[in-house]
């Protein structure tokens, strides 16, 4: 992996018990300049995304299904009326061979079903899933954070980082716990 | 109380929505904190023994789905013939079935879909159950379609694949619609379920002990680690998805309705199809979640978190959509027997109350009218016993107006000398009855080894987690006491 040779350590991460405290201390960490870093919660907390630094440019979500859903309806109207109209015309009492609003069902189901399957795959592509393993896997305590811990880490390639600095730093937070991540 | 009144207006300032009105029995047991609810619904899975009635009830359900494997098998072998369709009913028990088991999937999608984005919080309990009852409700509904097919292993000439003979599908036709729908419908609600579940997989990763069961949540939760970037995309996919699946609910039954409305055999050919059959679909629906949940909460012991207020609501909606089933079949017989000028209808009409189906219409009726009425007493929806009940007379009901309108309808079309009877077979029985036994077990897998309540969604709902609650989870105990 390029990313641990170059970062031996991932980061740094406290620990919290409610979801208060995660929001204060990532508003604190972004307040004191720290901008490569993550929460990590049981159930979404929207303020902590953007505390981290997450912003509505980044959740590209709607706009993958959006244009998913154009081209699946192009897609189901086009197939439709090729099919009918061109592939296998058949005259049955001089009727036309593309009747539009035949085709609106068939249409309307493939951009439903392209845009739905576009903003599940897209999630998991942009939010990198599946990925089996990650270096925040190995702080012993993180299989809390789908009970009922709060985390918070700053990663090594933060421009401020610093072992000692965001140690000290993360401490003064008032965490259960904090720990190295290995990268 | 008072102890936290310094900064009461933070504690309360979003309420529960279950404690606006304290005369409402709580959506969420008032015990319950973000490790309560965890370990309560992931213990099912992983520490919980299999209860005794589990291998029982997996037996019948098991039992059943072998008559359906013979019974298929023997229509492979034999044909269509093994049924009792004949001409002039050439659609019987088969569709019947398809359109039924299509219509009990559909309260799955209200509930998790159209509720969700009408925001009620309740629906956060008992929508992955109900999702999971529309998922193998759709696998037992697509099974007839295709075992009808005379010769179901060319079943894939129903999708448009480019092929040697040029031959095309017609898609001017409602059934290759009903075949884009239903296979949309089956598509988005797994997508939509599966989503749905990855953090909760992860919920189980993290708490399993077993090896194998490390392996298999670890596998299937994608390595989900919670991050909150991640959750940013995630909600907003499952919103996009809950908005895709409304008008997705809404349009599968539809067109399904349309199979019928576009032929012109009297008792078929109606514009009121649509929002009847949709109607109809989210009655049954929400009566087989009923008739599933009642036990199910009770058996595991998750009465905290599916609670009185669940069954009140869902008996509040089969009342509405059965209020409107019953006036399809007010302004039916109404077109049939006061409105002038179309003999057939009124024949219709006169056939299905008098004649040799009548107990049949009489009985749905019955079923689907007056049963529904008892919903409108607090007491009777309160009351489990009664409440199970009702929704097995309901969903009768709901099967024999299905038969009613396309079996019976087909015995006597327009020419007297064709008209006919429909009896079912043994072979139509087996099949019906193997598809419940699927369905059984499929659930019952589904509650053993999957976690059937949403713990993130269900931890949304405590006060604790409003991160300017300031509310430690303790206090949430302390302030509902009085409810």
């Amino acid at each position: 992996m390029k990313q641990s040779k170059k970062y031996p350590i991932y980061g740094i991460m406290a620990e919290f018990e409610t979801p208060g405290a995660i929001l204060k201390a990532a508003q604190t960490a972004h307040d004191a300049g720290y901008r490569v870093m993550d929460a990590y919660t049981p159930f979404p907390i929207e303020e902590v995304s953007e505390a981290v630094g997450f912003r509505r440019k980044d959740n590209r979500v709607a706009l993958t299904s959006l244009i998913g859903g154009l081209l699946g309806g192009l897609g189901g109207y086009t197939l439709a009326s090729s099919a009918a109209g061109v592939w296998f015309p058949l005259n049955i009492a001089g009727r036309p061979f593309i009747p539009w609003p035949m085709f609106i069902p068939v249409t309307f189901e493939a951009t439903v079903l392209i845009a739905g399957l576009s903003a599940a795959i897209g999630m998991l592509i942009m939010n990198g899933l599946p990925s089996p393993y990650h270096p925040v896997f190995n702080v012993p305590r993180f299989n809390r954070v789908t009970t009922d811990r709060f985390f918070l880490c700053i990663e090594a390639r933060d421009p401020k980082y610093d072992e000692g600095v965001v140690t000290e730093f993360l401490k003064s937070l008032n965490p259960t716990e904090v720990t190295l991540v290995q990268g | 109380m008072s102890a936290f009144q310094d900064d009461g207006p933070l504690v309360q300032a979003e309420p529960l929505a279950g404690y606006r009105d304290p005369s409402l029995t709580p959506i969420i047991g008032p015990t319950m904190t973000f490790r309560t609810i965890t370990e309560k619904i992931s213990d099912i899975v992983l520490e919980m023994d299999t209860p005794k009635w589990w291998f029982g009830t997996m037996l019948v359900g098991l039992a059943f789905t072998v008559g359906l494997l013979f019974a298929v098998t023997v229509l492979f072998f034999k044909g269509i013939g093994i049924w009792g369709n004949n001409q002039p009913v050439g659609w019987a028990w088969d569709i019947t079935n398809f359109v039924w088991w299509i219509g009990i999937g559909h309260a799955g999608t209200f509930i998790s879909a159209i509720l969700f984005l009408v925001k009620q919080e309740w629906r956060n309990s008992i929508n992955r159950f109900a999702e999971a009852m529309t998922i193998f409700a759709v696998m037992c509904a697509g099974m007839f379609p295709v075992l009808h097919l005379g010769r179901p292993w060319l079943a894939y000439w129903l999708f448009p694949l480019p092929n040697t003979m040029g031959v095309w599908p017609q898609f001017k036709s409602p059934l290759v619609w009903d075949v884009f729908a239903v296979s949309t419908y089956f598509t988005l609600s797994l997508t939509y379920w599966y989503l749905g579940m990855v953090p909760d997989l992860g919920t189980l990763r993290d708490r399993a002990k077993k090896t194998f069961q490390q392996k298999l949540y670890g596998f299937m939760s994608l390595g989900w680690r919670g991050s909150s970037k991640h959750w940013a995309r995630y909600e907003t996919a499952y919103l996009l998805l809950a908005g895709l699946c409304t008008p997705l609910v809404l349009s599968v039954h539809s067109v399904v309705s349309l199979d019928f409305s576009v032929g012109i055999v009297p008792g078929w050919h109606s514009t009121i199809f649509p929002p009847y059959f949709v109607a109809g679909a989210i009655f049954s629906g929400f009566a087989l979640v009923l008739t599933l949940i009642i036990p199910a909460r009770r058996l595991f012991g998750i009465k905290e978190l599916i609670t009185q207020r669940h069954i009140d609501n869902m008996g509040k909606v089969m009342l509405a959509t059965g209020l409107i089933v019953g006036y399809s079949y007010v302004e039916e017989a109404f077109l049939g027997l006061v409105y002038p000028g179309n003999k057939y209808e009124h024949f219709l009409i006169m056939n299905r109350m008098f004649g040799p189906y009548a107990p049949f219409y009489w009985t749905l009726v019955l079923c689907n009218v007056i049963t529904p009425q008892f919903l409108w007493w607090r007491k009777i929806r309160n009351n489990t016993i009664v409440l199970f009940i009702l929704t097995i007379v309901i969903n009768i009901g709901m099967w024999l107006e299905r038969f009613e309108i396309i079996a019976v309808s087909l015995t006597r079309d327009y020419l007297p000398s064709s008209w006919g009877y429909f009896k079912p077979t043994i072979f139509d029985m087996m099949t019906f009855a193997g598809t419940l036994g699927f369905f059984l077990s499929a659930m019952l897998l589904f509650l053993r080894g999957m976690p059937m309540i949403p713990m993130y969604e269900e931890k949304m709902l405590l006060p604790a987690s409003d991160p300017h609650g300031h509310a430690e989870e303790g206090i949430f105990l302390e302030e509902t006491e009085e409810i």
